[in-house]
């Protein structure tokens, strides 16, 4: 028996591909993820800047800046989950934890 | 020109149909009753007949995963399998429908456990009818050499996986007359697979990626419209088979046999078709024969049944708790009929049990004296 159908296709599902391929890299980038995070790691003065939270960061979130000639971890808020495997693995402990309101 | 006929193995046509699909990729756990024609592959990968890379897996969940991984990157891949294979590979048919993967997979239908039992019947692939794949039956080894070639040519056209079923010992392990087609004449008419999308660095895409609320049942709309659409191509791509060599297999989704001037008729599925052809003139009795469960032909069968007073469905599978899954779903299709046959259910040749001449005669003497309940054929 044919689909019947019970409204015109909108433009969501007109943008629905074969099999739920996303044609486009970088859409992660597009769709902000961070909203679901419990805490948010905060980064203290201790920072050296010695990047080994970069490394551990499963999102690939925290990038080392220079701010007034000192190198430091600085967090994307947007895409971190807040899962603090940043504040486990620093060797200063110069990650702390803070409750999201 | 074809080659002569050759005296092969169900199994062994399966096999050669699908080296001269050629397929990229094999990925497969062996099971009884499929292991001769993954076996015959790999002879054919070893003798260097046969280019493709044989991956052999630690389960039938991985065998399908594979065959999604390959497919993934655009390579045409292959699997067969059967019974606890069949129900362990469960998870991945829906991954490997959903995500579009024209996989091809022989399922040689045996049993499921408890109690084991490796013979025939086709419990395994019925309980697998609803993971979104194209399921064909098909009844001897003729067939089910012509079927495996139509089947990539029908899965890579529609994008989505075809899973062709066979009886389990009936026609895998049975000898019978094949006729072979040359391999330029089955490369002329299995087109080179272009894949939709495919994982390539060069131009990267996401598979396999969440579908939310807000999109899921879009998705799944999409793959029932799929099925619905196929049949048009597995129709057309039956004739296109009949014309270049000259077979044929009722209009690829029923064949009607015997059924001019019938008013009763039995409706299965697979190799039994061969045991009631028997007996079908002389018991003045139509055959319908189900080619594809899924998509389901209930159109085609309306058609086909308008003018029997009855019908009687003998299948070898049943759905625990409810009726035979083909019996209930040949009765829904009917059933928008305004005037329909009366429709008898047998529940037969579960685990191998065998399905006798006359098994049959006692079924049409039933079905010819106005029954129409479910029994079991013990």
């Amino acid at each position: 028996m044919k689909i019947q159908r019970s409204e015109k296709m909108n433009e969501k599902e007109k943008n629905v591909t074969p099999g739920a391929v996303v044609t486009e890299a970088g859409s992660a980038e597009r769709n902000k993820t961070g909203s679901w995070r419990t805490f948010r790691p905060k980064i203290t003065d201790k920072c050296v800047g010695c990047g080994i939270c970069t490394w551990y960061c499963p999102e690939d979130c925290i990038q080392i800046k220079e701010i007034n000639g000192k190198k430091r971890a600085v967090v994307n808020y947007d895409y971190c989950k807040g899962c603090l495997i940043c504040m486990n693995e620093c060797p200063q402990n110069a990650i702390e934890k803070e409750r999201e309101r | 020109m074809s080659v002569p006929r050759n005296v092969v193995e169900g199994s062994e046509a399966v096999a050669e149909a699908v080296r001269q699909c050629k397929p990229r990729v094999i990925a497969a756990y062996p099971i009884t009753p499929q292991t001769h024609i993954v076996e015959t592959l790999a002879k054919m990968i070893a003798d260097g007949k046969l280019d493709a890379e044989m991956i052999r897996v630690e389960s039938e969940h991985s065998a399908m995963a594979a065959c999604i991984g390959s497919e993934a990157v655009g390579l045409r891949s292959y699997t067969a399998t059967a019974s606890q294979g069949l129900a362990l590979m469960h998870e991945m048919l829906f991954i490997a429908s959903g995500m579009r993967l024209p996989v091809v997979m022989t399922v040689a239908n045996r049993a499921l456990s408890a109690p084991i039992n490796i013979w025939n019947d086709q419990q395994d692939s019925i309980a697998s009818r609803d993971s979104g794949w194209i399921q064909i039956y098909v009844e001897n080894a003729q067939e089910a050499y012509d079927t495996h070639i139509q089947a990539f040519k029908i899965a890579e056209e529609v994008h989505n996986p075809v899973m062709i079923c066979l009886d389990g010992f009936v026609v895998s392990h049975t000898y019978e007359n094949v006729r072979f087609e040359e391999d330029s004449e089955i490369e002329r008419f299995l087109p080179e697979y272009k894949p939709m999308f495919s994982l390539n660095p060069k131009k990267p895409v996401t598979m396999g990626s969440l579908g939310t609320p807000e999109y899921f049942m879009y998705f799944r709309r999409q793959q029932q419209e799929t099925l619905e659409s196929s049949k048009s191509v597995i129709k057309r791509v039956n004739r296109e088979f009949a014309k270049t060599f000259k077979r044929k297999y009722g209009n690829g989704l029923v064949e009607g046999i015997n059924l001019e001037g019938k008013t009763h008729a039995i409706i299965t599925l697979g190799s039994l078709t061969g045991t009631i052809r028997e007996i079908a003139e002389e018991e003045k009795i139509g055959i319908i024969r189900i080619k594809s469960f899924r998509p389901f032909p209930a159109e085609e069968l309306r058609e086909l049944c308008q003018n029997l007073e009855s019908l009687a469905v003998i299948e070898k599978d049943v759905s625990i708790g409810a009726n035979g899954a083909v019996y209930d779903e040949v009765r829904s299709a009917l059933y928008s009929l305004e005037e329909r046959p009366k429709v008898s259910g047998f529940i037969a040749g579960l685990g191998g049990r065998d399905i006798t001449l006359q098994n049959i005669r006692d079924i049409i003497k039933k079905v010819k004296s106005g029954f129409d309940g479910v029994e079991w054929v013990m």
